[in-house]
């Protein structure tokens, strides 16, 4: 989707000309950057409150980011594939309505748990089928299935809301694993990124992820299953958003259908704060996990200062402008310089 | 003919480098009224430099410009079709979910009372434009769908529309059948009845004396002559472009008494090829020659897999391979460098080293992974044995000279040590010294023991290399020359001509 | 999709060539397929109006028109604006928060100025959606960053700000002037007035987006950027002036809620942006770029709105209701597809016909 190239572009003899893009030194420029954004925001939060750098608030903030950051694992690579999955929150929802649709309908805990898991990866499946079969454009498909699975979710339960989970299953959402201030939605999420960060990084899917993001059809000119590779990682979000719809469910007691409504568009942000390309073709893991934390940091130290929670969009929508700015601020200060007027193509405006 | 008048534009001395490549070194052109003017030269001789010097696309770096008698200097398309001079390209970029009449007047439409658009005036004024064209072409359809025959007459009639005295057409008829040829000559001379002067780019000879009055020879850059076509023939044209002593391999054919390695029986696309049956032996280069457009890239990416084919068969090692599927002919032993090295072949953006090695990153694994030393260490190997010129591996492969970058592909290929090797247009725009870089290379798989089939425009390339010359036109197989018989006359009238042409 | 697949449909499309003698053939035919698509939506709106009213008369009642008109005019109007954007093949995720900061500033005039004349407030609300709509266009076209990303982080940025701006506070129904209320509770018959004035509103849109060569560049931009470039479109400059218009609109879609819920806190409009892309790509518009009506976008909203209510009428649970709207989203963009692909093979087949 993202042929921008003039004609002048097109030609042979020009092997220079083509977008700017940055090589493995600027990503680790951009990881740097948040990084320091981090440090500053745990150095604001531990002047602004004395709570800040306690273990209860540590964990606190491990809780506000942990569902969110597990359902940006497998977001950053279908972003880095050049898609979108829109439909995370909704999949997490409906996991969740499912979980407890089918403990009031008396099934054992132990049986729900693989079916609630088998059921997201059915969900990922509908997504990569209707992007990679039907070849119909990811952003429409997930916003179609984002409206879709919460209303099976609707359906599912009504308004229901189902509470009466085993102690032994909730207590896993609100204590923290023994010997550490992180809760096991963090755990998680590290182990996973971990994984995800080898596989991205150092495997041949990873680099093939890489490589249909940056050109498709270089990649299947180069032998890789474009299509395949896309379906098996809508699957694989499917699963893991499921994975993170069960989390939800015991940290908050509750299953709604309701449950993380919106929060597609903050797995979102935190894949695009990570310096994830919305082109595809760029990001790192280690990128996400500093965005999830930064995310987190600065909303708890916000929250300690008494902002309002409903207004951190302020913060969060800043740094995602900054995030995209930044990495073109030279290109757009060259481009005002020597500028405008001679009919010069704007770019593709969509990712 | 009108040749006592002043030529209506007139080009001289016209050169255009781009860093070490000279693309132009001498570009000399007279366009007269009412005159069409072909230009024929091989592939690289310098006929797009000068076509894209017309569309006000590149600044020449010297010569003159001259409309009328007055000196211009196009700084973008715009300024070109102000100054009425207008191209149509072989593809052209249309808008495909607007009507055919709004792709003709976008933002110019006709307006009636409050500035809004006059619709019925402009479909009028777009429908009294093709019968001005004598064409029968519905101004309310959308541009989706029409061919390309159609979406040049579209062009055409924009240019006509904004009263354009100079229409260059660049190779407009490479995609055409013969049908569509002669309705686009139909509507060339109606255009020139009226005035217009017309630049003319064909391969194809027989079209140039059909439609031509004068005909102007580059080679290598260089304006070599102009002459009317009453004064010449296609005899006397062919050496023109020619113009130098064809270098020829000089060992001897291999290959030929060996079984055939890549076999290809009967393979058919609807639209785009049928019947395409040939071979290749281990340690044999086979040429695949023809016009552009007359289905040969495609046959190469349907027995690579990225095209799915129709019917046929696909056998390497007399073992058929699945058809779609660029892995199972990896798997197989086949290699293909692309026709467009920067969209197909390459990730532009990605590192110079992860291009290399983006076949290969199974074998590349340690224990599971791959470390980017290893990929790197593999890289720079590779890049040893090619002589990659390069600043750093892991700067990002748009760093590189086209040349270099095509050495790029070719150790992302010759790494996975395959058993055939498709190359498709393998020198384009590259300089001449890596070119002859790149000819060893082909050459040397081939010694090494890989079936090479070698797809190009460039017929001194496809005498230097080839044991073998297949050439196609629109579609089909239709002549078969062995190294020692063929002739760039021979091949070039095989790939225009309308009988069948078999050597014996 | 898949580069490649993109690519190889293009040219199939391309090279498809009609038979030279008869070239009116194949282009009666694509037409009339697509114009099947853009009559298809009022199609299955009808059926559904139908059967609804054949199970349940009271489904017509003047009452419920009224409703079903009400809850659609909000999102016809926004899906005038988006239709704009997406025309141009951009898309615009802030309007939900344009319409709730511009829906809680406007109707909070009353509580500061108690004599206020209506005008102003609809000024302000509108003002308020121009402005932020301008700081979209800004950043997009002239900083070319992709629309998808400018309006996620404008989308919280504007959320943010409305909810410092409005704190603890609300505004209640008893605090609007009667005819503030009137604005959208006035109707002749079972027609509310407003529903009139927005179809007009979005008739005169589509009716600029067909008639003036500005409309006809955002479909030009949408449907091949690099000819919008190569004939000289000013492609900023539209695209900038398509999210003005779009931020503008979302700010009147804003003061027009505020008339009707009466009620008005921070969360208004919340999630508006999904349900109106919805709607504009049910309707027809390409969410691709390049095809597609402002008057289809708000048959879409119709629709939507008159499955919700019909549903309801049958007496199926509501909780379907949003399992449907995205399963028609799904089903729409699928037939597009369809047709695509249908109309490239069967101008690739009769090429074939004529080569062989």
């Amino acid at each position: 989707m993202l042929q921008a190239e003039t004609f002048e572009l097109k030609d042979d003899l020009h092997p220079e000309s083509g977008k700017n893009h940055l090589d493995i030194r600027s990503f680790l420029r951009w990881e740097s950057g948040l990084g320091i954004v981090l440090v500053a925001s745990l150095v604001i939060g531990t002047l602004a409150s004395s709570q800040f750098l306690s273990s209860a608030n540590f964990f606190n903030i491990g809780l506000s980011v942990g569902d969110i950051a597990i359902m940006a694992l497998p977001l950053t690579l279908i972003v880095i594939s050049g898609e979108i999955d829109l439909s995370v929150a909704s999949t997490l929802g409906l996991s969740s309505s499912l979980l407890g649709y089918l403990w009031i309908h008396g099934w054992p805990i132990q049986l729900i748990l693989p079916v609630v898991l088998v059921v997201g990866a059915l969900l990922g499946f509908i997504n990569g089928f209707l992007v990679t079969k039907l070849g119909l454009p990811s952003l429409a498909v997930t916003i179609g299935t984002l409206t879709l699975y919460r209303g099976i979710a609707l359906i599912l339960l009504g308004s229901n809301i189902v509470s009466n989970f085993p102690a032994s299953y909730t207590t896993i959402g609100v204590t923290p694993i023994p010997g550490t201030p992180l809760p096991w939605s963090v755990g998680i999420f590290l182990v996973l990124a971990l994984i995800f960060g080898v596989v991205a990084h150092f495997t041949p899917l990873g680099r093939s992820i890489f490589a249909i993001g940056s050109n498709a059809e270089a990649a299947a000119y180069s032998g890789i299953k474009v299509k395949q590779i896309k379906m098996r990682l809508y699957i694989l979000s499917g699963v893991i958003c499921s994975l993170a719809g069960i989390l939800f469910t015991f940290r908050l007691a509750t299953a709604e259908y309701d449950n993380a409504t919106g929060l597609e568009l903050n797995a979102v942000s935190i894949v695009l704060l990570a310096g994830v390309s919305i082109f595809g073709g760029r990001g790192t893991i280690l990128g996400v996990v500093l965005a999830a934390a930064t995310v987190g940091a600065i909303g708890n130290a916000l929250l300690l200062a008494n902002f309002p929670q409903q207004a951190m969009g302020l913060i969060f929508g800043g740094l995602l402008l900054i995030s995209v700015f930044v990495p073109n601020a030279r290109e757009l200060a060259l481009r005002f310089k020597g500028q405008l007027s001679k009919g010069r193509l704007v770019g593709s405006h969509r990712g | 003919m009108s040749s006592e008048t002043d030529p209506v534009v007139s080009l001289s001395g016209a050169k255009k480098y781009f860093g070490a490549v000279h693309a132009l070194e001498d570009g000399r052109i007279d366009l007269y009224a009412g005159e069409a003017h072909a230009l024929v030269g091989e592939n690289g001789a310098g006929k797009s430099t000068l076509v894209k010097i017309f569309a006000g696309l590149h600044r020449p770096d010297a010569g003159r410009l001259c409309i009328e008698g007055k000196e211009v200097v196009f700084n973008s398309p715009r300024d070109a079709i102000q100054s009425g001079v207008a191209v149509i390209y072989q593809e052209p970029t249309l808008f495909p979910d607007l009507t055919v009449a709004e792709n003709i007047f976008m933002d110019r439409q006709p307006q009636r009372s409050f500035h809004r658009i006059d619709y019925r005036g402009m479909n009028q004024a777009a429908r009294a434009i093709f019968a001005r064209l004598e064409v029968d072409l519905d101004p309310t359809r959308l541009a989706l769908g029409l061919s390309i025959a159609e979406q040049q007459i579209v062009e055409i009639a924009k240019s006509l529309s904004l009263e354009a005295r100079v229409i260059v057409m660049d190779e407009p008829t490479a995609a055409l059948s013969s049908v569509e040829v002669d309705r686009l000559f139909r509507v060339a001379q109606t255009l020139k009845s009226s005035g217009v002067a017309i630049l003319f780019i064909s391969h194809r000879l027989d079209e140039v004396f059909t439609l031509c009055e004068r005909v102007t020879v580059m080679r290598d850059g260089r304006f070599v002559q102009a002459a009317f076509t009453t004064e010449t023939d296609e005899d006397s044209l062919v050496r023109a472009m020619v113009g130098r002593d064809v270098e020829r391999r000089s060992d001897q054919v291999r290959g030929v008494d060996l079984k055939p390695l890549l076999e290809v029986e009967h393979l058919t696309l609807e639209g785009l090829f049928a019947d395409i049956s040939f071979s290749v032996a281990a340690g044999e280069v086979v040429a695949l020659s023809g016009l552009v457009g007359a289905g040969r890239s495609e046959v190469a990416t349907a027995i690579f897999g990225v095209r799915r084919y129709d019917y046929g068969k696909v056998k390497v090692g007399g073992k058929p391979i699945k058809r779609g599927s660029p892995s199972a002919a990896m798997a197989a032993g086949i290699g293909l460098v692309p026709e467009d090295r920067r969209l197909q072949g390459l990730v532009m953006e990605q590192s110079i080293a992860r291009n290399i090695a983006m076949g290969s990153f199974k074998s590349l694994r340690r224990k599971g992974l791959i470390r980017s030393i290893t990929e790197t260490r593999f890289a720079a190997d590779w890049s040893v044995k090619l002589q990659i010129k390069y600043g750093n591996l892991a700067n990002s492969v748009s760093t590189l000279s086209g040349g270099n970058q095509q050495k790029v592909v070719l150790a992302k290929w010759m790494s996975r040590s395959p058993k055939v090797l498709i190359v498709d247009e393998p020198t384009r725009g590259i300089d001449i010294g890596t070119k002859a870089e790149v000819h060893r290379l082909i050459l040397e798989l081939a010694k090494s023991g890989v079936a090479v089939l070698v797809i190009s425009s460039e017929l001194p390339e496809v005498l230097n290399l080839a044991d073998r010359i297949l050439v196609m036109r629109e579609g089909r197989l239709v002549g078969e020359f062995d190294h020692s018989e063929a002739t760039e006359e021979a091949i070039i009238a095989a790939a225009t001509l309308s009988k069948e042409v078999k050597a014996a | 999709m898949t580069l490649l697949e993109q690519n190889s449909q293009n040219n199939s499309a391309r090279t498809g060539s009609s038979p030279t003698g008869v070239p009116g053939g194949a282009s009666k035919f694509t037409s009339l397929v697509f114009r099947a698509r853009e009559f298809g939506i009022f199609g299955i709106l009808i059926v559904f109006v139908l059967l609804t009213t054949a199970v349940k008369p009271r489904f017509l009642a003047a009452q419920n028109i009224k409703f079903i008109l009400i809850d659609t005019t909000i999102f016809a109007l926004l899906a005038l604006g988006e239709t704009m954007v997406v025309i141009s093949k951009n898309v615009d995720l802030s309007i939900g928060s344009i319409l709730g900061i511009s829906a809680f500033v406007s109707s909070n005039l009353y509580q500061q100025f108690h004599h206020i004349s209506i005008v102003i407030v609809f000024g302000v609300g509108i003002g308020i959606g121009l402005a932020l709509g301008v700081v979209n266009g800004v950043l997009i076209a002239f900083g070319r960053v992709p629309s998808l990303v400018v309006t996620l982080a404008s989308l919280y940025i504007i959320r943010g700000l409305d909810v410092l701006i409005v704190g603890g506070r609300q505004v209640v129904a008893s605090s609007l002037p009667s005819n503030f209320i009137s604005v959208t509770s006035a109707s002749f018959g079972a027609i509310p007035v407003i529903s009139i004035v927005v179809a007009i509103i979005v008739v005169g849109g589509a009716y600029y987006l067909k008639n003036y060569r500005s409309g006809r560049d955002l479909y030009a931009i949408g449907s091949s950027e690099q000819a919008a470039a190569l004939v000289g479109i000013p492609i900023a400059k539209r695209i900038f002036t398509a999210f003005a218009i779009s931020g503008a609109i979302a700010g009147l879609a804003g003061v027009i809620w505020a008339s009707y819920y009466g009620t008005i806190d921070s969360t208004a409009g919340t999630g508006y942006e999904f349900t109106v892309v919805t709607a504009v790509v049910v309707g027809g518009v390409a969410i691709v770029g390049g095809s597609g009506s402002a008057i289809g976008a708000a048959i879409g909203a119709l629709l939507l709105n008159t499955i919700n209510s019909s549903l309801y009428v049958l007496g199926v649970s509501a909780f379907w209701d949003q399992a449907i709207s995205g399963l028609l989203l799904i089903l729409a963009i699928a037939l597009d597809r369809g047709l695509g692909l249908y109309v490239a093979k069967s101008l690739r087949k009769r090429s074939s016909r004529v080569a062989s």
